[in-house]
């Protein structure tokens, strides 16, 4: 299977190899095409965003307006802040001129010629090789004001790399846009949309870097080529994320589409002791888990798992075993998004601590049936009745872990059996930290 | 005692400002080289941003408040952060946090009287498929075992 991505070239992230492996051509083919083309395209290519949401690459593109006063932006979102996710770092650290090339064509298309980078502030590492490719294109004259003559183009785009400070919700596209500002991370209410009203009040486009690192080989190949791979309405390859309780946990870059258990027990090498699997989470913990006996015939794409009662999100895989409890990591993930709550909203500030406290009191023993129903109640009164996103992705593992592991839960809550949580949990609450 | 940027500094911060449009978006570049001088986030370096970016010093605090990273007290030399977020718990994150704490001594956010270690819990640093991991100031400790932290920790202790 061909990688497009991540090609399993050697030192492909030093420029000499990038560039006598075709590196810059589809730059250089770009250039001789009209923007409306490269827009087309991506469109019929059916790319499709790779940060969540899964819309429509080229769509997304042509909501940008072509005449306007006012300067263009393209954010390229390297937050990765969901857990489970952890596919950008490895474009950042083996293919970041892929990276950049995409970003040059994206910003030709949409005429952009300010972009910024958003990359997670924890990752120094990766910010620091970034910036290291970024530097080595400005030299080359891959980006700057020398393209016009390395190119032969009249059009020429700056590229910056803004590092995140530790913030969550700063991977939503309009908090994104605000922390860039410099101001909090608070969503913004839309619409308007960033394509009408965005950094700055201007046009601005803001794509994932494993979507936009898809870009350079759709426009050399062909969208045709592009659009075979993979399931139809969801084409390409992705970075899946397997991580929890597998044998070799890690990346693994396949077509769409692929079976949920082939990716588990082939190449993410099964699970530990060869025990039962519990839980999957598809894609990231703000996306709905599915029980080890709902993953027979599951497929990789955003189709398919929403057929199955789930979301592909980022293809963040988290493997659970049959020994896992399922309380504690409720618990655990409830608690970061309490934690992660920009303050907003009140049913997402408020819900979210509401949800941790009760399942604190489950976890304490002091639980009873009516505290699970009461958590689909709080988890459905926050479940879009926020600005943005981040409610949903709170209240989804809520509702759907407790429906769909019932049982579980009930055998927490009765009031005769006192569950007695590891003590880890419990830690928590010992450990000062502030609740928000 | 007043906060002054290093001239070094005051360069940097000057790049930093090329990129944006508006001097306000300046402010969490800022932050981090005043952090990197400084150690921390006093209301003397607000005081110094405020005037070196000619911003008002209620848009300083409202995001060295909003953001993680920037902190507010002094922390330790090394500066441990324990990823027990999902990933890195199912693989035994709780049982590293256990240990550090009891070998340091020292709660969530605390620094040891000598000023040589504080610890984090943080949420999901994108390591997931390495988990459990730790972070000591900017490098990334991955695939950890209770034995590998334990050879950190004691040549973090011996190292003066």
């Amino acid at each position: 299977m061909e990688r497009i991505v991540l090609p399993d070239i050697p030192n492909l992230n030093h420029i000499e190899v990038y560039l006598s492996n075709g590196g810059f051509e589809a730059a250089k083919k770009a250039f001789s095409q009209t923007p409306e083309d490269i827009i087309d395209q991506v469109k019929k290519s059916g790319l499709r965003g790779r940060g969540g949401a899964a819309f429509l690459t080229g769509l997304k593109w042509s909501f940008m307006p072509r005449t306007t006063d006012k300067p263009k932006y393209l954010c390229i979102n390297g937050d990765e802040s969901e857990p489970g996710s952890f596919k950008d770092r490895q474009i950042f650290e083996y293919n970041p001129f892929q990276l950049i090339e995409g970003i040059i064509i994206t910003c030709y298309a949409i005429g952009a010629q300010t972009a910024y980078l958003y990359i997670r502030g924890e990752y120094h590492k990766w910010i620091k090789l970034m910036q290291k490719a970024i530097d080595t294109a400005y030299e080359k004259g891959f980006l700057g004001e020398r393209m016009k003559e390395t190119f032969n183009t009249d059009f020429y785009c700056n590229l910056y790399i803004h590092k995140g400070a530790g913030a969550y919700i700063c991977g939503e596209e309009s908090a994104l846009m605000n922390s860039i500002e410099g101001l909090r991370g608070y969503p913004r209410v839309k619409p308007p949309f960033p394509a009408q009203r965005g950094l700055w009040g201007c046009p601005t486009t803001i794509n994932n870097v494993e979507t936009i690192t898809n870009v350079p080989p759709i426009i050399l190949k062909g969208w045709e080529w592009f659009s075979k791979i993979g399931e139809p309405k969801h084409p390409g390859t992705l970075l899946y994320g397997v991580s929890g309780h597998v044998n070799k946990p890690g990346v693994y870059e396949l077509p769409t589409g692929i079976l949920l258990t082939d990716l588990i027990y082939n190449y993410a090498g099964g699970i530990p002791g060869n025990k039962k699997i519990k839980c999957v989470i598809p894609g990231g913990t703000s996306m709905p888990p599915l029980r080890g006996d709902q993953l027979e015939g599951v497929r990789m794409d955003a189709e398919s798992l929403k057929q199955a009662g789930s979301a592909i999100g980022t293809a963040g895989v988290i493997v659970m075993d049959e020994d896992t409890n399922l309380l504690k990591v409720l618990l655990r993930i409830t608690r970061f998004y309490h934690h992660e709550s920009c303050g907003q909203c009140t049913p997402c500030r408020e819900g979210t601590g509401w949800m941790e406290k009760i399942l604190h009191r489950i976890a304490e023993g002091n639980g009873t049936s009516k505290d699970l129903d009461l958590l689909i109640s709080v988890a459905n009164n926050i479940e879009g009745n926020t600005i943005c996103a981040l409610g949903d992705a709170a209240a989804w593992p809520v509702k759907f872990m407790i429906q769909r592991f019932r049982d579980e839960f009930e055998k927490y809550v009765k009031p005769d059996i006192k569950i007695t949580i590891p003590n880890k949990v419990h830690s928590l609450r010992n450990t000062k930290l502030p609740l928000n | 005692m007043s906060f002054k940027f290093t001239e070094e500094n005051l360069k940097k911060i000057e790049e930093a400002r090329k990129k944006y449009p508006t001097s306000l978006a300046a402010v969490m570049p800022t932050l981090y080289i005043a952090q990197e001088q400084n150690g921390y986030i006093s209301n003397e370096v607000i005081d110094e941003i405020a005037e070196v970016l000619g911003i008002d010093k209620v848009d300083i605090l409202s995001v060295v408040t909003f953001y993680t990273m920037y902190h507010t007290k002094p922390v330790g030399k090394y500066h441990i952060q324990v990823c027990t977020n999902v990933s890195c718990m199912l693989r035994g994150a709780y049982d590293i946090w256990d240990l550090i704490r009891n070998k340091l001594g020292i709660y969530n956010m605390e620094v040891t009287p000598d000023g040589k270690f504080s610890i984090e819990e943080v949420e999901c640093m994108g390591a997931c498929g390495y988990a459990p991991m730790i972070a000591i100031n900017e490098d990334y400790y991955e695939n950890l075992t209770l034995e590998k932290v334990e050879e950190i920790l004691n040549s973090l202790l011996n190292n003066e």
